[in-house]
C-alpha cells in the first residue's frame, strides 16, 4: 500500500488491484469512521479519500488490518451483499468480434458471461456507470469509440464488464442490453450497481 | 405563495448552483456546485439567504430575467452593471426589485462568472441534495432558456444593510498555489520544475468541467519502473493500471456529457479518482485543471493539485489571462 499526495485535503492510496481496491474501500464503508473523509472512492487500482480533514487520522486509519488479510481471495461478495440479476438480451452489435478475439462461438461468449459471478468493482465516468469485474477474459477496447451507444447497452472492456446507464458516445465492446433501469436520481441509493454489488447476467429473448 | 423567476434572455450559459453533490463521488457523480464558492456566498449573504443557497451563476454574457413578486436580489463575482427596469443599481450590493419588472446583469467587465442571488433562494427541487447544474453528468436543473420559469423563495428577511462589497484586486497574471500531485513522478524529474516556472495562457475551451492552460508542453508520460517492485504482481494477472503502451484499456472514456480530455487507446493509467483541483496532464502535455463538475476518476496522470484557496480565481479566469503555477508552502494548508 502506497499513499500519494493529492492536495491538503487528501490521499490517494495504491494497492496491488482492482481487489485489494475494493477490499479497502468496503472496510471502509463498513467501519464508517466518523468524519475521516467526505468521498472514498475506489477506482482500478487505487482509492482516493477525498473532503479530508486530517490526513494524519486516514494514515493512522490505513495503518489498521489490511483489507487483504481480511479478503485474500479474488473480489468476493460482502456478507449480505446485494446480488442484483440483470436481464439481457445477448444482440450486441460486437458480440461477434468479441467470439473471434475469444476463439469462441457467439453461443459461448454468453454462457461465459452468464455463467460469470461479476462484482462491481468501482464507479465513475458517469453516474452509475459500474465497472464489473469477474469476467477472467479480457478485450481491447473499440480503436474508435461510437459516438453514441443507447442506455442499457452491456458492453465489455479490458477485463470489465459496464452497463451504460445512459445514452452517451463510448468505446466498450457491446455484447447485448438491457431494461434495467440503472440509475434512478430519487432512489437510496441511486445507482443500482453500487460497489461492491454483484452481479449476475441472465440471457433473455428479445 | 411562492414567486417565479422568469428567464427573459440566460446570456452564453447561465445554471443554478449551490454547495454542489460531494459525497456521491464513489457512484459516479461529480460534485458540480458554484465555481467561485465565495462569490456564491457573498451574494447569498447580501440578500440574507444561507450562504449555500441556490444561485445563478452567469459565464461572460450575464443574465435578464423578472421575478414575479418584490425581492431582494446581489450580484457578486465577475463585476457587472446591473439594472433594474432600465434603472442602474450597484454590483456587490442588496437591491430591490419590483415584481415583474425585468433585472439585467450585464456582460463581465472583468472576470467571467457572476452570482445572482435572489432573497429565499433559487427553489429548483433538488437532485441528490443539491440544485445544482451539473454541466457534465447533466444532474441537476438544466441550463437556463429563455422563457424558463424557475421557482424561488419569497425572501423576507431582512437583508444587512452594512455591507460594502469591494471587487478582488485584479492582478495581471495569476498565480496559483500547487501541491505535488500523485502521479508526478510520470512526467519525469524535470515536470515539476517546467510546471512551476512556465508562463501559461487560459485557453479558450475552458469550462465548468476544467480550466485549460496553454503553454510550454510538459513532457509525455513515462512508465515508472520503479513505481512497481518487480515480483510485486502475480504472475499472468496484469492490473488495469499497468503501461501496456498499445494495449487498449477501459476507463478512459467517459459516457456523458462532451469528454474534458481526448481520450486515445493505451492511456498510461487505468482510472482513478480524481480531486477539485488537479491539474491533469493528457498527451497533448498542456495541462489542466479540473473544477467542479470535474469527472469523478480520469486516466491521466495528475500531477499536481491547485491549493482549495485559489480554486475561486480559476473561476474568473477568462481566456488568454495569464497564469503561472507556483509551489505551496510545505505546510501551506487551505484558508
Amino acid at each position: 500500500m502506497r499513499l500519494l499526495p493529492a492536495g491538503p485535503r487528501a490521499v490517494l492510496v495504491e494497492v496491488d488491484g482492482t481487489e485489494q481496491a475494493l477490499a479497502l474501500y468496503q472496510r471502509f464503508e463498513t467501519e464508517r469512521p466518523a468524519g475521516l473523509a467526505t468521498d472514498v472512492v475506489p477506482a482500478a487500482r487505487t482509492v482516493l479519500f477525498d473532503g479530508v480533514g486530517d490526513l494524519d487520522a486516514v494514515a493512522r486509519w490505513l495503518s489498521g488490518p489490511e483489507p487483504s488479510a481480511v479478503r485474500p481471495s479474488a473480489v468476493r461478495p460482502p456478507a449480505g451483499g446485494r446480488v442484483v440479476e440483470v436481464p439481457t438480451v445477448y444482440d450486441g452489435a460486437d458480440l461477434g468480434d468479441v467470439a473471434r478475439l475469444w476463439d469462441m462461438t457467439t453461443e459461448e461468449v454468453v454462457a461465459t458471461h452468464t455463467g460469470t459471478t461479476h462484482t462491481v468493482a468501482f464507479c465513475g465516468f458517469a453516474p452509475g456507470f459500474a465497472y464489473c469485474a469477474g469476467l477472467g477474459r479480457e478485450v481491447p477496447r473499440l480503436a474508435s469509440p461510437r459516438p453514441r451507444v443507447p442506455a442499457g447497452s452491456v458492453g465489455l472492456a479490458g477485463p470489465f464488464t459496464g452497463v451504460y446507464p445512459t445514452a452517451s458516445p463510448g468505446g466498450w465492446r457491446l455484447v447485448g442490453r438491457t431494461r434495467l433501469r440503472l440509475w434512478d436520481s430519487a432512489a437510496t441509493p441511486p445507482a443500482l450497481l453500487t460497489p461492491g454489488t454483484v452481479v449476475r447476467f441472465v440471457a433473455v429473448p428479445a | 405563495m411562492s414567486a417565479v423567476l422568469r428567464v427573459l434572455d440566460p446570456g452564453p450559459l447561465t445554471t443554478v448552483q449551490d454547495g454542489g453533490r460531494p459525497g456521491y463521488a464513489h457512484l459516479g457523480v461529480p460534485r458540480s456546485g458554484a465555481l467561485d464558492g465565495p462569490a456564491a456566498a457573498l451574494a447569498n449573504r447580501l440578500v440574507g439567504n444561507a450562504a449555500d443557497a441556490a444561485v445563478l451563476e452567469t459565464t461572460l454574457g450575464g443574465v435578464r430575467f423578472s421575478v414575479s413578486m418584490a425581492t431582494t436580489v446581489a450580484v457578486t463575482g465577475a463585476v457587472c452593471t446591473l439594472t433594474v427596469g432600465g434603472r442602474e443599481e450597484p454590483w456587490g450590493a442588496a437591491v430591490s426589485v419590483p415584481a415583474g419588472v425585468p433585472v439585467t446583469a450585464g456582460p463581465a467587465l472583468w472576470g467571467v462568472r457572476s452570482y445572482v442571488a435572489v432573497a429565499g433562494g433559487v427553489l429548483v427541487a433538488p437532485v441528490l441534495g443539491s440544485r445544482s447544474t451539473d454541466t457534465l453528468s447533466g444532474l441537476g436543473p438544466p441550463p437556463l432558456a429563455a422563457g424558463l420559469e424557475l421557482p424561488v423563495g419569497s425572501g423576507g428577511r431582512l437583508p444587512p444593510s452594512a455591507d460594502v462589497v469591494v471587487p478582488r484586486p485584479r492582478s495581471d497574471e495569476t498565480v496559483l498555489s500547487v501541491h505535488p500531485g500523485p502521479r508526478l513522478d510520470r512526467l519525469g524529474p524535470a515536470a515539476w520544475d517546467r510546471l512551476t516556472t512556465s508562463a501559461y495562457r487560459v485557453a479558450a475551451d475552458s469550462n465548468r468541467i476544467a480550466l485549460r492552460l496553454a503553454g510550454p508542453p510538459l513532457p509525455r508520460p513515462v512508465a515508472s519502473p520503479t513505481e512497481e517492485p518487480p515480483g510485486e504482481e502475480p504472475p499472468g494477472e496484469e492490473p488495469p493500471g499497468e503501461a501496456r503502451p498499445g494495449v487498449e484499456r477501459p476507463g478512459v472514456e467517459r459516457p456523458g456529457a462532451e469528454p474534458p480530455t481526448e481520450e486515445p487507446p493505451g492511456a498510461e493509467l487505468s482510472s482513478e479518482g480524481i480531486v477539485l483541483g488537479a491539474v491533469q496532464v493528457p498527451h497533448s502535455g498542456q495541462p489542466l485543471v479540473f473544477l467542479a463538475d470535474h469527472p469523478t476518476t480520469g486516466g491521466y496522470p495528475v500531477v499536481a493539485v491547485v491549493d482549495p484557496a485559489d480554486l475561486p480565481s480559476c473561476a474568473q479566469l477568462r481566456p488568454g489571462d495569464p497564469v503561472r503555477l507556483r509551489p505551496a508552502r510545505p505546510n501551506a494548508h487551505a484558508r
